[in-house]
Formats: C-alpha cells, structure tokens, sequence
C-alpha cells in the first residue's frame, strides 16, 4: 500500500516529517517497505531565474544564460528551445547526478564556452517520462526554493498490510492508527449525504449467497473528461494512471476509504436493473482488462438485462464502461464476500485494487456512506445530477461487543497501563467503550477476542515499553533434555565429521524417476506443485542426493568426496512413514601417494567405509548386528553389498558399492561406496538407574595367541567361520580375527585358506600344553561342523 | 719391568686401533683370552716367590684391569659409532607429505541448530520434533488459520496429490504444527520421536524447542523451497510477553556471543500469536556484508506472540487459565549472519569447497566452557 505525506495530512492533522511517520507505523505494526523521497534523491536542485539569455557564438541551437541561482549568477549554456530572459526553471549545480540523464555535473566547455551548472527539464529530474524544453516554473517562487517543494513532489511511502488490517488500505486507516498512536488529531471522516434529487430509475437486485449487500444510484447529465490536476498527481504518486474522471474517483475511493465502487455507463445497461447473483455455467464475459473469462457457479457476476457486465468485486466489463462521452452514470458500491471474492481472483488469476480489498474485507457499514462521498465528488467534478440510493441486501451483523477485564492488558502483555488509558486506545481506534464491554467498530472485524484487545493497547502504548522478565525456574530433567534419538542424530554428525565426511543438507524431495529407482516414486508422495520437475517427489532414501552431489563436485574439478546427511526419508505420508537416516557415500578418488608399496593391491575402500559404519554403530551404542550379503536392495552391487539387522525383520543399514547401472541411470561416474542407516530402528539401550559400567575383571596372566589355517569353500563368508570359533569357550576365547584370504597355489580349486589368529586368556591359572591342544581340537572340530573347514596342513 | 710397559703399550695400540667389534674381540682373546698374553702373566704368579709376588702380582692385576677396561671403553665407542652410522643411514625427508586423509566438516546449519538447542536447553527447553508431510489442520487450521483465508496464501505451500477423502497433505509451512501435536498429546499411536521431548509428556506447563526441515514453494537469493526453523513454545499460568521478550533477548545475546546486541519489538500479525510481534536487531548493511550489533539499521530476526486463545482452545487448554508463548528463527537465515554466509542457495548445494570453508570441525559442539563453535 503507497501513500504520500500530503494525503494522509487530508486525515491527519499533524506537523510529523514523513521519517517520524515512518517512525510511527513501523512501532505501530505498519511494516514500511520502502520509502521513495524525491526531496532528498533532487536534493541539489533548486529554482533559478534567467536574467539574461544570449545566443552562443558557435552554436545555433545554444544559448548561453545568465542565471540567478541558489550559487549567485551563473553562466550556464542552454540547448532548450524555451530558455530565455525571465523564465523561472530549475537548476543544476556542478556536481550534481542528474537521474534522467545519468551523468555527473562537470565544467566543460560547450562550443567553446564553459557552463556553470545546468538548467533542467521534467525528464531530466524524472518527473515526467519526456518534455521538450526546460521546466516553465511559476514566478513567484523564490530563487533557491528546493526542486522538490517547488515541483510539489513528496515522499511516497509503502508499506506491508497484513491480511488481518485490510482498513489500512485506505489512507483513512493509517491516519486513524497513527493519532491514535500520538501523531496528530484524526480529522472527521464523516460523510455528509447527498440527497436524491429524482427516484432511483434502476432496479437492484442481490442473491444473498453472491453479493450480501448492493447500493446503487443513477447520476444524470455528467461530463467524464480528464479529472483536475490535485487528482491526477495523488494517483501518480501511488503509481495509478489516471484515465477519466468517474473512473479516477472511484480510484480515489479505493486508496482513501478502502471503498471500492465501480461506475457503469448508465446508457449502456439494459433491462432496467443491475443484479448481483452467482455465475452461470458456460457464461463468460470480456472484462477491462480485454481479456474475456469463463465465469463459474461460485463467481459473483454482475449482470443486467443481457446477462453478465462484471465480475462482481474483481472486475467490471468491457460493454459497460463509461468512456469520455457517458452522460448518465450508474454507480455501483457493494460489500463482497471476502473468500468468494479471494477465490473468484484465483479461478480468474486476477489481482485487482478491487479484489485485493474485497478479498481481505472493507467495511460493511460504509457501503451507502461510501456511495454519498462518491456522490459528492462526481457532482464537484463531473457536474450532473443524482437519484435517490436504491439498497438490496443487508450487510452481515457487525462484530459482537467482547467481554474485556482491563486487568487482562497487564496479564496477557506485562505492560502496566491505566484504565483509562486503556479506553482513550481504543476509542481513539474507534471502538466503543462502555465498561467492560468493548464493541469492535465495523471495520475491525479481525478483533473477536479480549487477547485482540490487548494486542491494540499494546501495539498502541509502545512494545518499547514492555518489561523484561526472565522465565521463572522450572523443574527440569537431570542429564539433558535431548532424548536418546536425538542425541544420536547429534553424535552421529559428530562421528561423521570426525571420520572424514562433510556434511551436505539436500532437499527432501527429487526428481520422480530417481525416486522409483531406490523404492520410492508413489502417487501420494509427489507434489502437485513442485518448484522444478526435477523436485517433484519426497524421497525414499537421501542416497540419490548425495550421488548427485558428489558427481557434481566430480564435474567441477572434485572427484574425491565423501558427504553425509543426517536427514529424513518418507515412505509415505502418515507421520509414521517418516524415518530419520544417515546416509554415507565416498567417492573414492584417493591422491597418489609417494609411499604406496610399487604393484601392491591397494586396500579395498569399501572396507574403510564399513569401518566408519561400524564406528558410527558403535558410538550410537547399537547391539551386535548379522552382516548378511545377497538380500541388500536393487540399487547396491549385488556382489559388493551388504545389510546389518538386528534379525529379517530389523534392518538397521545397508552399505556397499552403488550398483553401476544405478550411478550410470543418475549419469554419476562410479564407482561409489555408500551407506544408509535407519536411526529410528536402532533399539534404545534399557534405562539404568545409575551410570556405573559393570566392574572390569582383568586376568593377571598373559593371553596367548594360536594361529590356525582353514581351507573352506571359495564362498564361505569369513564371518560363518569366525563365529563358531568364538563360541567355542566364550571364558577363554578373547577374539578371532581373520588375517590373511589366500587362494592359488598350493590351494585346491574352489576353495581358500582364512587363516584365524585366535587370541586365548587364561582366567584362574596358566593353562597347561595338554589343556591348550584340547581347545585347538574343538575349535578345529568347530570350525568343521560349521562350515566344513579344514586345518590346512 | 719393561716387559709389561711394552706390553701395556702394544696392546692398547691394538686396542685403540681396532676397526670394529670382531678386531676388537681378536685383541681382547690374544690378551685376556685363555692363552692370551695377560692370561699367560697370570698364570705365572702361581711360581713366583712370596716376595715376587708382593711385587709382580699387583702389576700384573693392574694391567689386567686397566686392558679390560680400555677394551670395554672401546668397545663402547665401536657401538655409539655404529649407531650413529645407522642412525645417519636412516635419515628420512619429512618435508614429504602425510598419508592423504580428508577433512570432516559439519554442516553450518546443522552446528547453528546445535548451537540453538544448547541455549535454550539451558533455560529449560526441552526438543520436540513433528513429521515433514502435515494435514491441513496442524499446519493450518488448528493455528487459526481459518479455512480459504488469504493468510494462508501468504505461505506458498507445497501440496501433496488429494486422498480418497479430498483431503490434501502440505508439506509444513512452518514448524508450528508441532506447537498442536504437542498440546494435544494426541500422538500416543504415533511412533516415539514426534512431539516427544517435553518431559511431562506435553501437560503444560511446556516449554519446548522445536527444529526441522520446512517448505515453502518459493526460490530465490534469499528463499529456498527447503530450510530450517526453530519453533519455540512456553505456556504456563502467568507467561507474559515481557518473558517473551527477556527469552529472546537472552537468547540473541548469548548466540552472537556479544553482550550488547541491541534489539526492537515491533508489532507484527500472525494468525497463530495475539498479541503478535517480530524482533529486530541493530545491524549494519552499509559494507558488503551485514554486521549484527554495530550501525543504526534493523533487522527482522524472530517472529513471535502470545498463543492466540483461539489455538489453546483447540489443544484443550483454557486460555484463561493457561498462556505463554511462541517464536519461530530461521536456523540458516541466522547461521548465514553470524557466519556470514552471503547465499542462502549455498546451503544445500553441497559443494565440498564450500563446506570445508564454511562448515565446523567435529569437535566443535557447543559446550558452556569453551562456547559455541
């Protein structure tokens, strides 16, 4: 919404500068966006007279001046046709940015002959989009007079309305909020009638459900020309075009009052009546804008004897409208429902004035005031005479009186403020006061509680002087506030970061294709209006994001990379189909290195990301977990990959290599190691009454290693070997771990030799050579029952 | 006598001759050897006459002792040459480079969010958090967001396709929802993690954080369709907006880690908050970037309010017996002023240039001893 000063001093009685008006509303809840202040953008222009002008020795078209200036005499070379002797214009001084042209003052000779500033045109200061000559100013202003003040210009102020303040469309609304706020005296808006001088020829007519309430009145004998220049200057100043002067009252209206009105040429509607009633199917109508738009059941139309002429409260129509030679106006001011106006905007995709304020709410009860003060311009301007109002409907009840205990002020906002300061607020906001009953007034139909009512003293006395009081003590939990899923997502940042991975935030949705590829891609799961089409899908996994990115930073130069995400993925859309992830992906491109052993395999990266998997496991106190290979979903290397579970139903993570065809179809370049881990499938730890770790017994007596050579089938996984061994003794066995994975020479066909270093720690006394050979048997005898193997020899 | 002299003096020239260990071991076993030259002079004392003896015996010993010594002083010297020459041999470069390791980083989002739990877990919040994809009434109605009111196009929702009731999902506009989920306590057949956190199970009083993901459809320098905010929730019988005000003014101060943030309530509307506010604080936008508590300009940082009746009444809660408040921060918008991240698109665009320089080590938790990054 944009104002200037001088038009909210036609309500405000006040001698505020436009930044103490600033001031003012922003403390008041008026957001100013923007303040656009020509007298400081022309604030080295000033007025000047020419006392002398004479043609310049080597230029037809120049003359050079001799100017009366803010500065003293100047001369200054002139290309303007119209310079001459006596004019009154404005002036530039050397150093000055000229906004219409772009360029900065400087002496220069022109033809020969050195300018002492310049005299300026319209265009020039941008006030105007083109002129040809230098401004013709007034006489009677005084040399030096700032540009701005003699050309009239003023501060145009913009500011933020929030949906639930639609009467701060109106400069009406703002001049009442600010005297209330201490800025001035708010002058009376009343509106004097203008009786009927003949009856109402035109019948109106309203369904209730389209338009509640319509006045109208016929006004003979007019002349539409252009409306005098104080009109067009206030509707420039806001950015409205002026075009004729029954449609720049109505303009008027609208900015001032938060009062639309639309005027038809009474010469052009049929039937003798103008009814507001819902649209018909396969109606449609040309509006003002040209364009011509189906109406629907749920659109107020407007329409007399040959149907639809307005889209009523949005727009009005092209067959009606008044142009320079309507005589008899008909003149419309109606109060429509705001959500079926808000949604006719949006079935039309138009965004009048007019449908803005209806959209939000004008006041129902100035419908009829509002057609008396449009009266009373078009006959000050237009001349003519008018018919008595005729109203159909009635507008809905006025907002009902709210029980207000004034203590509540105190309660509610911790200001301290007296009663009757209380009262002065809101009636000065014009509410109606009568002791605890406060009647909201019919333009503040966003006020239907006492919190609202606070909210009012509270903006109004200043938030400035709100108290600050810290919380009172509250009892709270011992050890944090974090649950255990929280602190894990938190730790498992942490254990990522520290392990070697950046993290990336990607967003929770992709595109569809990607989606179905890693499980996802369901109907319900995707946007009917996503920002690109490429996110148009919540996603089932964070993976697809982080092979994009990493192939992206491949793209630009960075192939090495590994990213996490700490996220979630959506299975559906039940809050219970949302799980919290961390997926884990390297690309491993690893730097040479200087010390890498000549021909020797490098390790396998894989397995540096399954240990940073197990570590992050670990630190999130996870249980033990079965590695189980050839079940992992599609999108891993079948060879390569892997899942950890809890058991068949409690899958916590899937890791290995992304499956090529995959990384191909996301067009990444492989290969790529990744992992996904499920935090809300970990199973939290029992709750302990205290932190105590269990005691630790150590054994003074050495432990003992055994190494043992198997030879297994080719495709036994290591860890089917390993476990029995384990459990051979579980009070001797510390640990198995495998050491070294042999096949070729010296190893029969199909199979390969695991070779275990088996750690042994005596408990309650050194073991003897008898006692040893004995568990080397039943691990031998283990490792045979469980998977066949045999001691190589 | 002269016998000895010159035998002292051969073999301590032998001695001090001898190249290595195994010279030096042929010296000692021709000298103290069991037919060695000394071990022979011993040997004759057994024959000598008492008187002899007196005399000849203790030179002999003293030779005896002194060559066993210099061949234990040289053979010391043969090793710590040894030594030195292995150790010299061993000589590495160590302007050459470590093993390549990559730098971790945490996200500075992420660490602005733990930074935020940290402060306000200190003033006794507790952490609630609620599901991305929200109906209709937790994202908007319950928060007195009437039905076809144009309040709600101001939020530029992202919508999901209508269900078979014609009721359509939103991606939440904000983290408020979680405010409903919480006091109305009606999450018992949900899983555990949504609106969990409040101690007491969401029976007021509360007071809650509540960080996560929200949308809106929306993409510009200063706009993504995904970003972060921090809902924050207070009722209890007497919260007024005076300790609205201390919260957040407590909270700017200890999370720019400056005492002197200067910082403004201005009235504002939000249909879920009456009286509704926003907070700025005084910054300076003169240079190319913004620098928080110098200058005379304003930043909008927070916006806020009392729970409006209407939103306590739908939860269950009588508003004339309970009150308190709400806030909700732009978790990036606030980590990109005090890290001074100049575009907000940077965030999610995972550039690994960009999150090693922007991002935070590790071990960078927030902790009340050493700060907050």
């Amino acid at each position: 919404m944009k104002f200037t000063l001088s038009w909210l001093k036609q309500h405000l009685d006040t001698t505020a500068t436009a930044g103490e008006v600033v001031a003012a509303m922003t403390m008041a809840g008026l957001e100013v966006e923007h303040v656009d202040d020509p007298a400081s953008q022309l604030a080295a222009f000033s007025v000047a007279r020419i006392v002398e002008a004479r043609q310049h020795p080597n230029a037809d078209r120049l003359r050079v001046c001799q100017v009366d200036t803010v500065d003293g005499r100047k001369e200054i070379v002139c290309g303007a046709p119209n310079a001459r002797a006596g004019l009154t214009t404005i002036y530039a001084p050397l150093g000055a940015f000229v906004p219409g042209s772009g360029i900065t003052l400087e002496a220069r000779p022109v033809r020969g002959v050195v300018s002492n500033g310049m005299l300026c045109s319209a265009a020039e200061l941008r006030t105007a989009s083109e002129s040809d000559g230098v401004l013709e100013l007034d006489d009677s202003l005084s040399v030096g007079t700032p540009a701005a003040m003699a050309l009239g210009l003023e501060a145009v102020i913009d500011f933020e309305v929030t949906p639930n303040r639609p009467d701060w469309l109106g400069v009406v609304g703002i001049a009442r909020d600010l005297a209330a706020a201490g800025l001035g005296r708010l002058k009376d808006p009343a509106v004097a009638p203008v009786p009927g001088k003949f009856p109402a020829t035109i019948e109106i007519r309203v369904d209730g459900d389209a338009c509640p309430v319509f006045a109208g009145r016929l006004i003979r004998g007019v002349t539409n020309a252009a409306s005098p220049a104080w009109l067009q200057q206030r509707l420039l100043a806001v950015g409205l075009r002026p075009i004729s002067a029954l449609v720049d009252v109505t303009n008027l209206m609208s900015y001032d009052r938060c009062r639309p009105l639309h005027v038809y040429d009474a010469a052009r509607l049929t039937g003798g009546f103008v009814e507001a009633r819902l649209g018909r199917e396969g109606e449609t109508l040309e509006a003002l804008d040209g364009k011509t738009y189906a109406v629907t059941p749920e659109i107020c139309v407007i329409a007399d004897g040959s149907g639809a002429i307005g889209l009523g409260g949005v727009m009005g129509g092209e067959s009606t409208k008044v142009s320079e030679t309507t005589t008899d106006v008909f003149v419309e001011c109606a109060w429509f429902d705001p959500i079926r106006t808000a949604q006719a905007g949006r079935t039309l995709g138009i965004t009048s004035d007019a449908q803005y304020r209806f959209a939000r709410g004008v006041d129902p009860e100035f419908v009829v005031p509002g057609l008396e003060l449009a009266t009373r311009l078009i006959l000050d301007l237009c001349g003519g005479e008018a018919s008595e109002i005729r109203v159909a409907g009635a507008p809905p009840a006025p907002p009902a009186a709210v029980e207000f205990d004034h203590a509540y002020v105190q309660k509610l906002s911790g200001l301290t403020v007296a009663d009757a300061r209380i009262d002065a607020i809101l009636t000065d906001l014009g509410f109606a006061v009568h002791g605890e009953m406060v009647t909201p007034p019919s333009w503040r139909r966003d006020v239907d509680g006492k919190a609202d009512l606070v909210e009012e003293v509270a903006r109004i006395e200043g938030f400035a002087a709100l108290p600050s009081t810290p919380l009172p003590e509250m009892p709270r939990p011992v050890g944090g506030v974090l649950t255990v899923r929280q602190t894990r997502m938190r730790t498992a940042r942490r254990v990522m970061a520290a392990r070697g991975y950046a993290e990336a935030v990607t967003w929770s949705f992709m595109r569809t294709a990607w989606a179905k590829l890693f499980g996802g891609g369901d109907e319900k799961l995707r946007l009917s209006n996503p920002i690109a089409s490429d996110l148009d899908c919540m996603r089932p996994s964070a993976l697809p994001n982080l092979i994009e990115a990493a192939a992206r930073n491949s793209r630009q130069g960075f192939p090495d990379v590994a990213l996490f995400e700490v996220g979630p993925i959506f299975r559906g859309d039940r809050p219970q189909d949302q799980a919290s992830v961390v997926a884990a992906l390297i690309a491993p491109h690893p730097p040479r290195r200087w010390d890498a052993v000549q021909d020797a395999v490098p390790a396998d990266p894989l397995f540096v990301l399954k240990a940073d998997l197990m570590a992050l496991l670990d630190e999130m106190g996870a249980p033990p977990l079965q590695v189980v290979q050839g079940q992992a979903s599609a999108w891993w290397h079948p060879g390569r990959s892997a899942r950890l579970q809890l058991g068949p139903k409690t899958v916590i993570a899937e890791f290995g290599e992304l499956h090529p065809a995959i990384l191909k179809a996301l067009d990444a370049d492989g290969p790529m190691l990744a992992f996904e881990l499920n935090l809300d499938a970990i199973p939290e730890p029992k709750r302990k009454p205290t932190k105590t770790k269990p005691a630790l017994a150590l054994s003074a007596l050495m432990p003992l290693t055994r190494d043992f050579a198997f030879l297994v089938a080719v495709d036994t996984p290591a860890g089917d070997l390993v476990r029995p061994i384990l459990g051979v003794d579980k009070s001797l066995i510390a640990g198995a771990r495998v050491f070294d994975v042999y096949q070729g020479k010296g190893v029969p066909e199909g199979q390969k030799s695991v070779a275990v270093e088996v750690t042994v720690q005596p408990v309650e006394k050194t073991l003897t050579d008898a006692e040893i050979e004995s568990l080397s048997a039943r691990i031998v005898a283990a490792a045979d029952k469980a998977v066949g193997a045999k001691l190589r020899s | 006598m002269t016998d000895l002299t010159k035998l002292e003096a051969d073999l301590s020239a032998l001695i001090a001759a001898a190249p290595d260990a195994a010279a030096l071991e042929a010296v000692r076993d021709a000298a103290l050897g069991k037919s060695g030259s000394i071990s022979d002079l011993l040997k004759t004392r057994g024959a000598m006459s008492p008187d002899e003896r007196r005399e000849r015996g203790p030179l002999i010993n003293g030779l005896r002792d002194r060559i066993g010594a210099a061949i234990a002083e040289r053979k010391a010297e043969l090793e710590a040459g040894e030594l030195d020459a292995r150790l010299a041999a061993e000589h590495v470069d160590l302007t050459l480079p470590p093993p390549p390791e990559r730098r971790g980083r945490v996200h500075p989002t992420m660490q602005v969010q733990d930074e935020m739990i940290a402060i306000f877990a200190e003033m006794g919040f507790g952490l609630a958090e609620g599901p991305d994809i929200e109906d209709d009434f937790h994202n908007f109605t319950a928060l007195n967001f009437p039905p076809k009111h144009p309040a709600r196009e101001m939020h530029d929702t992202f919508w999901l396709p209508q269900d078979e009731h014609g009721e359509r999902k939103v991606l939440r506009t904000h983290t408020s929802p979680v405010q409903i989920r919480t006091m109305q306590r009606t999450n018992q057949a949900l899983p555990g993690w949504i609106a969990n956190g409040p101690p007491n199970g969401g029976e007021p009083p509360i007071r809650i954080i509540v960080p996560g993901r929200t949308y809106r459809s929306d993409s510009d320098a200063t706009h993504t369709p995904m970003f972060h905010q921090l809902e924050g929730l207070v009722i209890d019988r007497a919260i007024h907006m005076g300790h609205l005000k201390w919260t957040l003014e407590t909270f700017i101060a200890r999370y720019f880690e400056t005492p002197l943030v200067e910082t403004r309530f201005r009235p504002h509307h939000f249909p879920f908050t009456e009286p509704s506010a926003e907070m700025d604080v005084k910054c300076d936008r003169s240079g190319a970037d913004i620098k928080i508590g110098q200058g005379d300009d304003w930043m909008e940082i927070v916006g806020c309010g009392m729970v409006h009746p209407n939103v306590l009444r739908t939860c269950g809660l009588d508003p004339d017996v309970w009150q308190g408040f709400a806030f909700g921060f732009g978790i990036d918008r606030l980590g990109m002023l005090k890290y001074g991240v100049p575009d907000l698109r940077d965030m999610f665009a995972s550039d690994v240039r960009w999150l090693d320089h922007y991002g935070f080590s590790a071990f960078a938790a927030p902790n009340p001893a050493t700060g907050l990054s």
